[in-house]
């Protein structure tokens, strides 16, 4: 079975965000960038089903140099072998667009399963998944948190509002990974050494079949025209009175200010 | 035309359709176009009156058995196919788990620009303008669209539910011909009754201070008191206390209710990303510190142990 994993690499979630000159977007500079934590959970789902089926894994990232790093940390997960999206042309990219080149990986490597967390932090689209799987023409399973292969076919189940829903879709197929799928492990000191050793395939927009025109910022039907800080809260006030009259206040607060009794 | 995807499940629609279909018929006289509200899956048929309160020019319902049941590609194919036939310039989606799955594969079809979870909504010059929290909410984004076609999820309880109603015309579209993929073969829901978390008007949630999973009945008997629902932090659901379907934050669900009511959280960055957007924010903590009281609107110094049960008798009182 062939396997291959989309990651993308964001901004670490405890990350400060700050916006940068251009008031569209965030300030690079001191920030760690980590694997989406919902790539993590797409990277071992593809181990986890290699382990037990057998077959390779690419995975693959689209963006500037600093991505060779996510890739090293999922290779040195178990990933195989990896492909990195690296052209200038690229950037700029919204869902879209990005879908657009993950589309054209998949044509170009024909997997059997596709792996791709739901979301990637920062931009917060939930997006990419479901695009990349109706531009190469597949099924998929949204929000995945349980998945079980069975031949040709797999059947995952997928949190909805007040429950799951079991989705069977024929191979190959793209699963978008939710937490609680799996746990990822932690890359062990052998594998982050093998990792060294793990060969990075570089694309380039026309190593794809695709035009310059057709991806980045060139190719995608939305842009941000303003990033902002959220207007800040204002503190209400802070009671520390016995449980009882606390419990009044709060009654008082809900029937008067909120409405909601 | 505008095109609401109104989300009903066994002929029951949902709350979030109903807050897509009334800012759908907002968006309709700001751009002077009719408003039209997409049906699909089975109880369709029976969701159609309940629609026509929100004030949809014409209603869509799909016919056939391939849709009977959730297809993300199959619901995606049928709504690009009503799309392009109507000349669709904008389509809204509730950002439910069914329409943030589905959306996307639309957008594709129609090379249509998306924008997700979306917390506001202008028209300038003729185009949409959308505002969105990225960064968990750590930021704001307001969004252009560089394509013709303009679609956008909106997260739930943000867009106010208006009754508007009208006399639409229905129309029966036929869906034989859409063959899904990806098919749903069973639905399992929780015991019947319980409100939704990410629907909910009010959530109360409980964080490492609740000690372990023997005291979560006592936010859940607030809860039901109160019509809400139960949430957690990420402490409380990393240390086994009760699922992940439960965490509100980062890595959880958005949540925007009216009220927020946090119990025994501290206020983590990550967690505030899920609940920021709320109305009304009360927290409980022993913690005078805690910063979860920078971002509240009625802070309360004190034992939870102590205050929910003397909240669960005053809610009482209430009858």
């Amino acid at each position: 079975m062939n396997f291959l994993v989309f990651v993308k690499q964001v901004p670490d979630t405890e990350t400060k965000i700050q916006i940068a000159g251009d008031g569209k977007s965030i300030v690079e500079d001191g920030v760690n960038f980590i694997v989406s934590p919902y790539d993590e959970i797409a990277i071992e789902e593809a181990l986890l089903q290699k382990e037990a089926l057998g077959g390779e894994i690419t995975v693959a990232t689209m963006g500037p140099n600093r991505g060779e790093a996510a890739l090293r940390t999922a290779l040195a997960m178990g990933c195989d072998k990896a492909v990195h999206l690296e052209d200038d042309a690229f950037e700029g990219a919204d869902s879209y667009a990005t879908a657009k080149a993950l589309a054209a990986v998949v044509k170009k490597l024909n997997p059997d399963l596709i792996f791709l967390g739901k979301q990637g932090v920062g931009t917060d689209n939930t997006q990419v998944g479901q695009m990349v799987a109706e531009m190469a023409g597949l099924g998929h399973i949204g929000m995945c948190v349980k998945l079980e292969i069975d031949g040709d076919k797999i059947r995952g189940e997928r949190e909805i509002e007040g429950g799951r829903e079991t989705i069977e879709v024929s191979l190959p197929a793209v699963v978008v990974a939710q937490k609680g799928l799996n746990e990822p492990r932690y890359p062990a000191l052998r594998g982050i050494m093998q990792a060294k050793r793990k060969p990075i395939e570089k694309l380039t927009v026309a190593d794809l079949g695709l035009s310059a025109d057709e991806v980045g910022a060139a190719g995608s039907k939305t842009e941000f025209a303003r990033l902002e800080m959220p207007p800040a809260r204002e503190a209400g006030k802070k009671l520390e009175v016995e449980p009882e009259v606390a419990a009044k206040e709060i009654v008082a607060f809900l029937k008067n200010e909120a409405k909601a009794l | 035309m505008i095109l609401v995807f109104a989300e009903q499940r066994d002929g029951v629609l949902k709350k979030a359709s109903k807050e897509a279909v009334s800012e759908g018929k907002r968006l309709s006289s700001k751009l002077a176009v009719p408003v039209a509200a997409v049906l699909m899956g089975k109880g369709a048929d029976q969701a159609v009156d309940e629609v026509k309160k929100f004030g949809p020019d014409k209603v869509f319902v799909t016919e056939g058995a391939s849709l009977d049941q959730y297809s993300a590609d199959g619901f995606a194919e049928a709504t690009a196919n009503i799309a392009k036939e109507q000349n669709a310039t904008v389509i809204l989606f509730p950002a439910t788990t069914m329409g943030v799955d589905v959306a996307p594969r639309v957008a594709a079809q129609l090379e249509a620009g998306l924008v997700s979870d979306i917390t506001g909504l202008e028209v300038a010059n003729g185009k949409l303008v959308a505002t969105k929290p990225v960064y968990s909410g750590k930021a704001v984004a307001t969004v252009n669209f560089k394509s013709d076609i303009q679609m956008v999820t909106l997260r739930s309880n943000v867009f106010p539910l208006e009754e508007n109603p009208s006399d639409p015309e229905v129309l029966k579209v036929d869906a034989s011909g859409i063959s899904p993929k990806g098919v749903a073969v069973s639905t399992e829901l929780k015991e019947g009754g319980k409100v939704e978390l990410a629907e909910a008007a009010i959530v109360i949630s409980g964080g490492r201070g609740m000690k372990g999973p023997e005291n979560f009945p006592l936010i859940e008997e607030v809860a039901t008191l109160l019509g809400g629902a139960v949430g957690a932090s990420r402490a409380a659901v990393d240390a086994g206390w009760i699922d992940h379907s439960y965490q509100v934050g980062q890595t959880g669900k958005v949540v925007s209710p009216t009220v927020y009511i946090a119990c025994g959280i501290s206020g983590a960055i990550q967690h505030i990303a899920g609940m920021g957007s709320s109305k009304f924010i009360i927290a409980i903590n022993k913690d005078e510190d805690a910063p979860i009281f920078s971002v509240s609107s009625l802070g309360i110094v004190g034992d939870l142990f102590k205050v929910v049960p003397a909240l669960t008798e005053e809610l009482k009182k209430l009858g």
